[in-house]
């Protein structure tokens, strides 16, 4: 089958990460990415089925992953070569429509009994992902086994399916597992621990943060996003945000929101209960901190890597850093995915699916999602529909 | 004999024109037909202004005593005087400031006056550095008051150094500095550059607080002073004129002491920007070319830096002293006398050059909304009679508006700029919905009190200062602007004045009267 292959090579991975620190985006065309024709990926045993994907998303880590960006701490946890393409509608084989969850948990590797995280539902945090009957692997999309969304079919277990409405067309669809994840970020703390938020970053992640505590977090009245582009700045309005930002604007936004004074360092005095890091840089960190309140949250939405951060003022105010990986089951007992196909019908969330294209153009399509914002797009994705089966 | 301003007719001879630009100029030749309003020449400076000084206190204005039999031994003696924002270009040394405190010193001496306090009367201005107090009032000032805790900064937000002594007719509060209202007598020493300044003004806002300030620092009372240099056509005086009334009549006694200066603004390596320019010799087209070049090639930090660094040679051109309202109508004749230009008529379209320098900028950065401010608010209203520019007339800046603010002196204006312009740009809404916010903020307060800072509600003021003109333009252009900042102030950038005059056309027609009003040095229209 035709599929984007991404195969282990040190000299491309160097040149993918050369390459990316002239232009973002830039490793798809020298780097370990490339177009194959490779064998279909086959079932597992009972419970697996296999998806013709129909749209396929590129998210924030598979721009770090074609651009060799990624940390190595997901070394042991992938297995080469794989399919990328986590963010997933397709059918399977008779025609149902489904989403894939992409995680990979005990379930899919026939651990039994499971591990506590997955026994409780946190299948996010399965502690078993580089173990088992599957290639390590955290995801569909970063295994070797189970081939990904930016090929012509995969497989899934049944326990990763999730049936589409009818009513819900596919761009709604590829939406529902980015948005499970800001859904996790968003519900991440206690409820009522805060009554304002920050959203930092404002590309596909943090605009469906904004309208996931707009839906799901009424006791927080007051959201400031940081948006650079002016397409990310009218979306966050939409979606909910009451204040909505440039980046180099968010600490004197949240001083005059919060009425908090100002230390020489920046730090802000008081500030607001949760900021939900959708960039996960050096800088939206430090931001972060210094906005946030003393006993406040920050929720580590996008993947950070390796940062450096002054962490003094979180020692100092009892500041909490949380990580937000995914999605699993939320504290009101529902999975999030449930969550979130609500959530996309209820927002229109369909609308920020901004480009389609085939496998063939993928260095257009993942520069075009490397530079969404300055370009007015959010989520760029691989339209398989087109495509033959074979 | 100095000569007096003039219209010049603007033919297919008639040279380029200077056009300021912030820290630089641009030469324009203007379309035939055009006019060019000229300042009058600098009128004569006085003689001896100490002898002057002098004399002015022994012989006041009004049913005032003179200074030295108002004073006496045992007696609490405050001297306020104006802040960093008079004169512009601050002058050379000694500063009418320093000539006058040092003779109502002398006087005080006489008479054994021993408990004197000065207190800077900068409303919600920024507190002046050592430096710049240091310019104001000379060493020898400064050193005998400064580090005894008896030279002052008016602090409009400390409640303890307050004192609310009524209402007016008009239900306005009256708040002023306590040690002013309190002493046997209050000598106010001011500078006069143009027609807004002086008389119970002085006190009246340079004394108050923002409660006080409120009921003329406010979108109504600018869009009914037609305009706020004239004062027989200003609610921002008439509500001055009611407090200061108040003020005097609640027992504090005011002995004001005014001064005017001519508009010799700038130093003789500046000396073309004080002629014609078909007046310019060989001298003065090399110091044009040498400057332009110069601020051209600079980086934006040293050209402020030259600039600011200019001492203007304004000299005193009368001093009178006495009862407020009898000395301050003396005082507006001197103004009138070196600054009314008379103009036949209204324009369609205006152009107003702007200097590097406003009230509110000196010796720092001349910002967005100080741009606005000084274009729509001071420049426009240089006028008596009615606007230089017709209703629905367009008005064309010249500056390079970038969007850059002083961190230390303009912390609320860079929060005005990025939240209140980038939701409204109407004064009224503006009013509505933020100022109270702003005003009470309690970082901008601790910065103002504690810093250099403006305070919070300030960039209000600055932007209802032009409402009048934003009410009766039917448009801004600003040519050479940061077209970002620009647009974020509901104003149109233009890369050329051409370009700008070709905007124009769209509002007001094709073929438009064009007036550059070629401003500093300092003038008012008086448009008949």
């Amino acid at each position: 089958m035709k599929a984007l292959l991404f195969e282990r090579s040190l000299p491309r991975f160097a040149a993918a990460r050369l390459a990316s620190e002239l232009r973002t985006g830039a490793g798809a065309r020298v780097g370990p990415l490339r177009l194959a024709d490779i064998d279909d990926p086959q079932p597992h045993g009972p419970g697996w089925q296999r998806v013709w994907p129909r749209l396929s998303g590129i998210c924030g880590s598979d721009l770090a992953t074609v651009d060799g960006r990624s940390s190595r701490y997901f070394e042991p946890l992938v297995s080469f070569p794989f399919v990328p393409g986590h963010e997933v509608v397709g059918d399977l084989d008779d025609g149902t429509r489904v989403v894939v969850e992409p995680v990979l948990r005990c379930a899919t590797r026939y651990i039994d009994p499971p591990c506590p995280d997955c026994a409780s539902g946190q299948t996010n945090r399965c502690r078993n992902v580089a173990f088992g009957h599957l290639h390590p692997g955290l995801q569909t999309g970063y295994c070797e086994d189970t081939g990904g969304g930016w090929g012509l079919n995969l497989v899934a277990h049944d326990t990763q399916l999730h049936r589409v409405p009818d009513a819900m067309s596919d761009d709604a669809a590829v939406m529902v597992e980015p948005v499970a994840c800001a859904i996790h970020g968003a519900l991440a703390g206690a409820p009522g621990a805060a009554s304002s938020a920050v959203v930092i970053g404002a590309g596909t992640l943090g605009l469906c943060t904004i309208a996931a505590i707009a839906h799901l977090r009424p006791e927080i009245d007051t959201v400031v996003a940081v948006a650079k582009h002016p397409e990310q700045r009218r979306l966050a309005r939409e979606l909910g945000a009451t204040t909505v930002v440039e980046p180099g604007e968010l600490r004197r936004a949240v001083r005059r929101g919060t009425g908090s004074l100002v230390l020489d360092s920046g730090q802000l005095t008081g500030g607001v209960g949760l900021v939900v890091d959708c960039v996960g840089s050096d800088a939206s960190l430090a931001d972060g901190l210094a906005v946030v309140e003393p006993g406040g949250r920050i929720v580590l939405l996008g993947m950070p890597g390796v940062v450096t951060v002054d962490l003094t003022g979180l020692w100092q105010r009892e500041v909490s850093i949380a990580g937000a990986y995914a999605y699993g089951t939320e504290a009101d007992g529902r999975r999030t995915f449930d969550h979130a196909f609500e959530l996309v019908a209820a927002a229109g969330l369909e609308r920020l699916v901004s480009a389609r294209y085939p496998l063939e153009r993928f260095r257009e399509a993942i520069a075009h999602a490397a530079h969404a914002g300055r370009r007015g797009s959010v989520k760029v994705a691989f339209d398989l529909r087109k495509e033959k089966r074979r | 004999m100095p000569r007096p301003g003039f219209v010049l007719d603007v033919d297919r001879s008639t040279p380029p024109t200077l056009v300021w630009h912030g820290e630089g100029f641009r030469l324009e030749r203007l379309p035939a037909g055009s006019r060019i309003v000229y300042a009058p020449e600098p009128v004569a400076a006085l003689r001896d202004p100490d002898a002057a000084v002098r004399h002015a206190l022994d012989h006041p204005e009004g049913d005032s005593a003179p200074l030295r039999a108002q004073l006496r031994a045992g007696m609490r003696l405050t001297i306020a005087f104006d802040d960093i924002s008079l004169p512009l270009p601050p002058m050379e040394r000694p500063d009418n400031r320093q000539r006058v405190i040092e003779a109502v010193l002398d006087l005080a001496a006489e008479a054994g006056v021993d408990d004197v306090v000065l207190i800077c009367a900068l409303a919600l201005h920024r507190r002046m550095t050592e430096a710049e107090l240091r310019h104001a009032l000379g060493d020898r000032i400064y050193d005998a008051f400064a580090p005894h805790g008896l030279l002052l900064q008016h602090d409009a937000e400390d409640p303890s150094a307050l004192v609310h002594l009524g209402k007016t007719d008009h239900g306005e509060d009256v708040e002023i500095n306590r040690r002013a209202a309190e002493s046997d007598l209050l000598v106010y020493v001011n500078i006069n550059l143009v027609a807004m300044d002086g008389g119970h003004k002085s006190v009246a806002t340079g004394l108050a607080s923002y409660r006080s300030l409120r009921h003329h620092h406010n979108v109504r009372t600018m869009q009914h002073s037609r305009s706020f240099m004239d004062q027989e056509r200003s609610e921002l005086h008439s509500s001055n004129w009611r407090m200061g009334r108040l003020i005097a009549a609640s027992g504090v006694k005011v002995f004001q002491i005014e001064t005017t200066l001519n508009n010799d603004a700038f130093p003789k390596a500046f000396g073309f920007l004080q002629k014609r320019e078909w007046e310019w010799t060989a001298r003065d087209r090399a110091s044009f070319l040498a400057v332009s070049a110069a601020t051209k090639r600079s980086p934006a930090r040293l050209s402020r830096s030259i600039f600011q660094s200019m001492r203007a040679p304004h000299a005193m051109t009368s001093v009178q002293a006495g009862e407020v309202e009898a000395v301050h109508r003396i005082t507006t004749e001197h103004v009138y006398r070196q600054q009314l230009v008379p103009v036949d008529g209204q324009t369609d379209v205006v152009l107003f050059g702007l200097p590097y320098i406003s009230p509110y900028n000196v010796n720092s950065i001349m910002n967005p909304i100080l741009v606005m401010c000084l274009g729509l608010g001071y420049f426009f209203n240089l006028y008596r009679g009615k606007p230089l520019v017709r209703p629905g007339g367009v008005i064309i800046l010249s500056h390079p508006t970038p969007w850059a603010f002083h961190p230390v002196h303009h912390p609320s204006y860079i929060d005005f700029f990025e939240e209140v312009l980038s939701t409204t740009t109407d004064p009224i809404e503006i009013e509505k919905t933020f100022e109270e916010r702003f005003a009470t903020d309690d970082w901008y307060r601790h910065l103002y009190r504690t810093g250099h800072a403006y305070h919070g509600v300030h960039p209000f003021y600055m932007w209802y200062w032009g409402a009048h003109a934003l009410e009766h333009a039917g448009g801004v252009i600003v040519v050479g602007g940061d077209a970002r900042a620009v647009r974020r102030m509901g104003f149109k950038p233009a890369s050329t004045l051409r370009d700008a005059l070709e905007m124009a056309e769209d509002v007001v027609g094709r073929e438009p009267s064009v007036t550059q009003f070629h401003c500093p040095p300092m003038m008012i229209a008086d448009v008949g």
